[in-house]
């Protein structure tokens, strides 16, 4: 136990010195960061947003959405199917999950399962085929019902929950934040950690648009005012409420589509001076739009955006290249930002944010600030009690401390763990818990001087008979904490990280580290009594 | 040569004696914590219960009668400020918005509009807001992690000890658990995530606590074969009495300067820690201990004649 072969001795100081290596860029500037040599350690311990400031936003995507969705765009194309395969309906109903057909003869019952058959997309498979579809067709009596499969339900979930943090990046990265973090949360939801923005209230805004854009026609003939909108259109309200036209009866059907824009752009009107915003569309889009707008010309063309209409302008020319602009009493932010919308594209279904938390800069420094004074004094404090009961073994476990948390630093940098303020407190919680295995270790090295043995037999004794209370001891907290990690959100997870490191690391620093400083000092001065 | 010794080395202290006294009062405390806990309750934070939290620091001293009248005009419930730190530190926690999750964030953001408003120059430092179904599923999972540490323990201590040892440090664990929740109903500290890992923390201290000065009355079991339990049991806190002061002190100098320095988040954090230090630490020796004693009586001795024989002299190892 007291013998240290020369192997061990190179890789003790070895972990430490490399420790120190791995430690050191969190006190460099960042120049002197970028100007160290490529192999250089870089990696710094990456603070949460607690300490760095910034705003953690937890975003829910409305499922139910995603699910209506899918269901009108199936009783529209229902319609059609049936339409074409000449099946009679008297009503197509939509429900939560699927729709119903009333067939006018029930005798058609098995050509309408056949026709809604071929509404169903095939999920799952491979090139090979072997996929299913999502749908679920049965007939019963006068009635035919096509109910989405618990596969396509799910299915469809997942894929909107990955169309929303694709849009809900590029969305972010128009905003400029440096270093955001988006990840997929549960089933239905979106982690967005925006470092060192203080008021998300821009990013909130931009995130809470779906920005589902259609351009449609207007009807003419239908009075807005008349509360009832007439078969196939919508009274949709203007997106501004100045306005003295307020509602318009808009035209259900979708003449080009926001999804065939490939570029928007805020700018100004040389002729007004107002800001307006100039799109491009895809050449499927302009097709459209050139074909719309030519057997149009003279009519009202409604720009609809979250079915709000921002502007109807009257159709002059018919319109060719593919290119337009929104005018609708912009401020240069809200052209700017709907620019953002229009090139992200639209989210798959709305998105709420349920949960916000948000720490301003200064806070963030003045938590640093606490915190590093904090873990100061709390250092002091443990070496100052561990000197006066312990003597030069106490001095000892005093600098393993310091190696402790050097090397707890350097984990955190090299597995680029969060240090959370939480977290801080932890590595000052496991300063105290660290020295514990001195105590019991110096407390036992007494105890077997008292009982008259040896120098070298005491410390011998001390270690081996304390070493399994110690690994006992610790690892009752270290189970705790991978619990608390485990279920623990956000801040509170960087307390479990430190404390679970101050506590592995020091089995090793308090135990091995300590012993061959004793052991070293006891064969250099031989001492006829231990100073414990 | 000098050296602190919290208690003196040849202590021999009677614990045993008080072994009723400590079993007694200890149940008692726990007792009112739990009718605490129902009535009137625990103030439960942010985390837990939704609503919004916001710090702000307002350029002059703030008014704290106009701040709540302006702030009272928003109809959003009941708004209660908070001087924090220095005067002009202010923590507006607004009630839970009824409605939706995005609720919050509507109040959240009239509030911020409201103080830039009526109070220039006011920066916004902290903004909380969190929704039902959030603050629902936080404080499962808080639960649930209470929960698992206690079966964890549990299922440690069954392979680690005899089962009298085990008995004794769950309900032992249990006992401080729930006067760590009657110290959060009496002081009406907010109880939230970091509640949970304080008691998480305060959970494995002392079960550390005890493993420590069960693993001394292990060891001695088997050195003094003959000695009475009860003598037994106090000798082996007396010998580890002063490791077991020792950690707590080290600990509690440690968590210190949190309780002093820690901000409005950790400050709480530090004041329960250093409560459950001290209660970890006499709970080892006025709980789990009288209960070994009670339930291992006539079953800890195992390779010993059951005569009881005059206490064994001084071994010789």
């Amino acid at each position: 136990m007291l013998y240290f072969p020369r192997w061990k001795i190179f890789l003790i100081v070895a972990i430490c010195v490399l420790g120190t290596i791995l430690t050191l860029p969190n006190f460099f500037s960042r120049e002197t960061l970028s100007a160290l040599p490529s192999w250089y350690a870089h990696n710094r311990v990456n603070l949460g947003l607690d300490l760095r400031g910034g705003s953690h936003l937890l975003l829910e995507v409305d499922m139910g959405a995603v699910i209506r969705d899918r269901v009108e765009g199936l009783v529209d194309s229902a319609r059609t199917q049936l339409r074409n395969d000449n099946v009679g309906y008297t009503a197509i109903n939509p429900g939560d999950r699927g729709i119903t057909v009333q067939l006018r003869d029930p005798a058609q019952a098995d050509t309408a399962v056949r026709a809604l058959r071929q509404l169903a997309n095939t999920i799952g498979g491979g090139p090979l085929g072997g996929g299913q579809p999502d749908l679920e067709v049965n007939a019963s009596g006068g009635a035919v019902t096509a109910r989405l499969s618990e596969i396509a339900l799910r299915e469809r979930a997942t894929q909107a929950i990955e169309q929303s943090i694709e849009i809900v990046r590029r969305r972010i990265d128009e905003t400029g934040v440096n270093e955001p973090t988006i990840a997929r949360q549960g089933a239905d939801r979106i982690l967005v950690q925006l470092p060192g923005v203080e008021d998300p209230d821009r990013v909130k805004r931009l995130l809470g648009t779906t920005a589902k854009m259609t351009f449609r026609l207007v009807d003419m003939n239908a009075d807005p005012s008349a509360g009832r909108a007439p078969p196939g259109t919508d009274i949709l309200p203007s997106s501004e409420s100045g306005r003295a036209q307020t509602a318009y009866v808009i035209r259900k059907k979708v003449e080009v589509d926001g999804a065939n824009l490939t570029n928007a752009t805020a700018g100004s009107n040389p002729q007004t001076g107002e800001w307006v915003v100039n799109f491009e569309f895809d050449s499927i889009g302009a097709r459209r739009f050139a074909d719309v707008t030519r057997a149009n010309v003279g009519r009202p063309f409604a720009i609809v955006l979250d079915n709000k209409v921002i502007s109807a302008p009257v159709i002059r020319e018919p319109i060719t290249g593919g290119r337009g602009q929104i005018s609708g009493n912009f401020t240069a932010a809200d052209a700017n930002d709907l620019a953002v919308l229009l090139r992200a594209g639209a989210l798959p279904a709305p998105l709420k944010v349920i949960e916000e938390r948000t720490v301003g800069p200064d806070l963030g420094a003045d938590s640093i600030r606490a915190g590093l004074m904090s873990v100061g004094i709390g250092f002091v404090l443990v070496c100052a009690y561990m000197i006066a009961a312990y003597g030069l073994f106490g001095a000892f476990a005093c600098f393993a401390l310091l190696v402790n948390t050097v090397l707890t630093l350097a984990a955190l940098s090299l597995l680029q763990a969060t240090l959370t303020l939480p977290g801080i407190a932890g590595v000052l919680l496991s300063l105290g818990l660290a020295v514990d295995a001195n105590i019991l270790i110096n407390e036992r090295i007494r105890e077997e001087t008292k009982k008259g043995r040896g120098v070298f037999g005491s410390v011998e004794a001390g270690f081996s008979r304390a070493y399994s209370t110690i690994v006992d001891a610790n690892l009752t907290t270290a189970i705790k904490m991978a619990i608390l990690f485990v279920l623990g959100t956000g801040a509170i997870k960087g307390f479990a990280v430190t404390i679970t490191f101050g506590i592995l690391i020091s089995l090793f620093t308090a135990t091995v580290l300590v012993r061959l400083m004793m052991v070293s000092w006891l064969r250099k001065t031989r001492p006829a009594a231990l100073p414990v | 040569m000098f050296r602190l010794r919290l208690v003196p080395d040849n202590t021999n202290i009677q614990f045993m004696r008080g072994r009723h006294a400590g079993l007694i009062v200890s149940a008692f405390l726990s007792i009112a914590s739990v009718v605490l806990f129902f009535y009137p309750g625990l103030n439960y934070g942010i985390d837990f219960r939704g609503g919004i939290v916001i710090e702000a620091r307002t350029p002059q001293a703030a008014d704290f009668a106009s701040l709540r009248h302006t702030l009272g005009q928003l109809n959003l419930g009941q708004v209660a400020l908070q001087e924090f730190g220095s005067p002009q530190d202010v923590l507006i926690r607004l009630e839970r918005q009824p409605g939706d999750d995005a609720a919050q964030q509507v109040a959240a953001d009239k509030v911020r509009a409201t103080l830039a408003q009526e109070l220039p120059g006011t920066t916004v430092r902290r903004v909380e807001a969190v929704g039902a179904s959030v603050s629902g599923e936080l404080f499962f999972n808080g639960m649930l992690a209470l929960g698992l540490a206690l079966l964890a323990m549990l299922v440690y201590i069954w392979f680690r000890f005899e089962w009298q040892f085990g008995f004794g440090a769950i309900v032992t664990l249990l006992l401080d658990v729930t006067k760590v929740v009657g110290f959060y109903a009496i002081t009406g500290m907010q109880f939230n995530l970091t509640a949970i890992a304080a008691i998480l923390t305060i959970m494995g201290y002392s079960t550390n606590d005890k493993v420590v000065v069960y693993d001394r009355m292990r060891e001695n079991l088997r050195i003094y074969k003959k000695m009475p339990l009860r003598e037994l049991i106090d000798r082996s806190i007396n010998e580890t009495l002063n490791r077991t002061l020792g950690t707590s002190m080290s600990t509690l100098l440690s968590i210190l300067p949190l309780a002093f320095f820690g901000g409005e988040a950790l400050q709480d954090f530090g004041i329960v820690l250093i409560f459950g230090i001290f209660l970890a630490t006499s709970s080892s020796i006025f709980i789990a201990a009288p209960i070994l004693l009670f339930l291992g009586e006539n079953r800890l001795r195992r390779n010993a004649p059951t005569e009881n024989a005059a206490p064994a002299a001084n071994p010789t190892p």
